[in-house]
């Protein structure tokens, strides 16, 4: 890790309590500009959780949240409500899948402009020369990144009616459309087949080069986080165990016994 | 095809035997003789063959439909797409406001009247869409912010002799007030527990309205309350009720006319979004509470004026006129009709209140008849009648017209 790049998100000893079940233990972690971070580790190990407290969804048990925006002041995350961590700049998408079904495939990207827009009520009522510009702005907007992920020609269908690869690329676009500096994908290619699993690894790399978006992925597919990770940070039962390059990673005897035993049990 | 048709004369057939003994069979004790009624039969094998064959088939259908879905298919019917045309709509919109101009000078004081409450109801109903079809929060309690309108009506008539025409806004804004009044303490509450508290609200409102004599005069209500002045020329009951009918048809068009606005506003997706996954829709950044307030406040702002035009064509209100059935009708429109669509309550509104006033003779088995409509709805069109109208947008390179759902 060159010290020279920025830090963006800085997390220190987060925990997170459900009752007697200890999530998140103390885990620390940090994303820098343009990284295209990964965060791993068996079913149950708190990954989600650990995304869930900093996007605001939880408010963390212990621990510092800390997103340093480049060239604004240093904003502490936690107990912010999810819509404002959203505002900082920070968007993320789900493992199980929440789109707006009964809205179109473009309606869905449009929401994801809400918080950078803000004609208000009586505007939209009296739609003046300024909303309309506003509008169309948004639409335009969120068609480019529907070109973007690849489901321009979507674009009127309703999202349930998307096949599932094509939903969670709809996700990122959506998360997308806040205008973020970092995003967070929750297994972005879970239940995807090879080829889509490889276009997404593609997409992945574009937005962070193109975009300038720092990135934090969940994912199980060993082979994509390889690929286009580091670095990589392991967790199980809560702990953070590992982290490091991917060679590191692979090498390291704690991540190799996490995941075969897993398989052995 | 054929199974069905097997299905259902076995099920006549089972009816036959079961209702045998009842319908049939009749021991005349007087005459010691037994007597026969073989028609009878006759009308249950043919009742029961017919219903059980429509069943199955509307079942079979919405099977297929299901099937084409699941593979991807075109599943809007012809209907839907045509709805989606906008030049269909526009000539649609035309023949019926035309039709709508001209009704109270064909028709005579009696059908006016009814036409009145039915647009009333028109008004609730789209005000209610906001809070429950657009924005999915569950209200029992609407009724209320109707008779918040009609109570400023009646009270500032009463007591400072304020006209219609002034206390239209102000009845809409207190709609408004006591929307947002509703809002505050429920903003964290979800499904069953809204429902409760929401029932609660429209339940206080009656109670505080029956009890607190010095405001409101008690269960006896509130009278002579002016009707809507027209310069201030004295009308006659006829001249009044066509001039109330007027001012409701263009109330009805101002409703649709910022509901749509709206709906297709800022505003208006993160309401359907925040229906549609709460979740999602805070964690793209959208403020929970003041979505979920506005919707409340700007569904009652409707309420709240439609009260006040409500107790002027009444001129006396009483609080036996905002009771929990009311709430329900109106609910009943909204899910009657399609959630979120305006179209859709629209025809509902008309389908709930007309049809019981021209069905009188029936009036027995209205509630009957509402049951088991609300029933096979649910059974078979659980997203109400206009549902699914996508709204497309206009943006660069594309040829399509922007289309207004
Ligand atoms: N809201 C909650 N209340 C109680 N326990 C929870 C809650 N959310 C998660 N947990 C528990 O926390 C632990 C971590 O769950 P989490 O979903 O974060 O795992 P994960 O690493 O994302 O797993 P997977 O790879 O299967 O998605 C699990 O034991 C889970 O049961
Ligand atoms: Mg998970």
């Amino acid at each position: 890790m060159a010290e020279n790049k920025h830090k963006l998100l800085e997390v220190k000893g987060l925990t997170m309590d459900f009752g007697g079940l200890r999530a998140v233990d103390s885990v620390t972690l940090e994303v820098y500009e343009g990284d295209i971070a990964a965060l791993i580790g068996p079913n149950g190990a708190g990954k989600t959780t650990f995304f869930n407290c900093i996007t605001g969804i939880y408010n963390p048990s212990k621990g510092d949240i800390l997103l340093h925006p480049k060239g604004l002041k240093t904003r502490r995350l936690n107990g912010l409500k999810p819509n404002k961590v959203t505002e900082m700049g920070l968007a993320r998408t789900f493992q199980n899948i929440r789109l707006f079904p009964d809205m179109t495939v473009l309606e869905n990207v449009m929401i994801g402009r809400h918080c950078r827009t803000n004609s208000g009520i009586f505007k939209a009522i009296i739609r003046s020369k300024s909303v309309r510009d506003e509008e169309q702005q948004i639409v335009e907007s969120s068609y480019h990144l529907l070109e973007k992920v690849g489901l321009a020609d979507f674009a009127n269908e309703f999202s349930k009616n998307l096949p599932y690869g094509a939903q969670r690329r709809l996700e990122i676009a959506r998360a997308m459309a806040t205008d973020p500096f970092l995003l967070l994908l929750d297994e972005p290619a879970a239940g995807m087949n090879p080829q889509e699993t490889s276009d997404l690894e593609q997409l992945i790399c574009k937005i962070s080069a193109e975009e300038q978006i720092a990135i934090l992925l969940i994912e199980h597919d060993m082979k994509l986080v390889m690929n286009i990770s580091d670095p990589i940070y392991v967790m199980e039962y809560g702990k953070k165990i590992a982290e490091g390059s991917p060679e590191e990673i692979k090498d390291n005897p704690k991540v190799v016994e996490a995941y075969l035993g897993e398989e052995t049990e | 095809m054929l199974k069905n048709f097997k299905q259902s004369i076995l099920v006549s057939l089972w009816f036959v035997f079961l209702t045998f003994p009842l319908l049939a069979v009749r021991v005349n004790t007087m005459d010691q003789v037994v007597v026969w009624r073989w028609m009878n039969m006759l009308w249950v094998a043919i009742g029961a063959f017919v219903l059980s064959y429509l069943w199955r088939y509307m079942l079979a259908r919405q099977q297929v439909r299901k099937q084409v879905a699941d593979e991807g298919g075109e599943t809007r019917s012809k209907t839907q797409l045509l709805l989606e045309d906008m030049s269909f709509r526009y000539k649609a919109m035309g023949v019926i406001l035309l039709a709508a101009l001209v009704f109270p000078l064909v028709f005579d004081t009696y059908q006016s009247t009814i036409m009145i409450s039915a647009l009333i109801y028109v008004v609730l109903g789209l005000g209610l869409n906001i809070t429950v079809g657009l924005a999915g929060l569950l209200d029992l309690g609407f009724v209320a912010f109707f008779g918040v309108g009609a109570y400023t009506y009646a009270l500032l008539n009463h007591h400072f002799d304020l006209g219609f025409w002034i206390t239209l806004p102000i009845g809409g804004i207190l709609g408004c007030l006591f929307g947002v009044i509703l809002g505050f303490p429920i903003l964290r509450l979800r499904g069953d527990y809204l429902a409760i508290v929401t029932l609660g609200f429209g339940m206080i409102f009656k109670v505080v309205m029956e009890n607190w004599d010095a405001l409101s005069f008690g269960p006896s209500g509130i009278a002579n309350i002016d009707k809507p002045s027209f310069f201030g020329m004295d009308l006659s009951l006829a001249d009044s009720t066509i001039y109330i009918y007027y001012i409701m048809i263009a109330m009805v068009i101002f409703t649709i006319l910022v509901t749509t606005r709206l709906r297709n506003s800022r505003i208006g997706r993160a309401w359907i979004a925040m229906r549609e996954d709460e979740i999602a829709c805070v964690a793209m950044g959208i403020d929970i509470a003041r979505t979920k307030l506005s919707a409340y406040a700007l569904g009652a702002f409707w309420a709240g004026m439609v009260g006040v035009l409500f107790a002027s064509k009444t001129t006396f209100i009483n609080p036996a006129s905002f009771t929990f059935m009311e709430s329900a009708i109106i609910l009943s429109i909204v899910v009657l009709g399609g959630m979120g669509s305006i179209l859709g309550v629209i025809l509902g509104a008309f389908l709930l209140i007309l049809l019981p006033e021209y069905m009188r003779a029936f009036s027995e088995y209205r509630m009957l008849a509402f049951g088991a409509a609300m029933v096979l709805m649910m059974i078979f069109r659980p997203q109400g009648i206009i549902s699914n109208l996508r709204q497309t947008y206009k943006y660069k390179g594309s040829k399509e017209k922007i289309n207004n759902g």
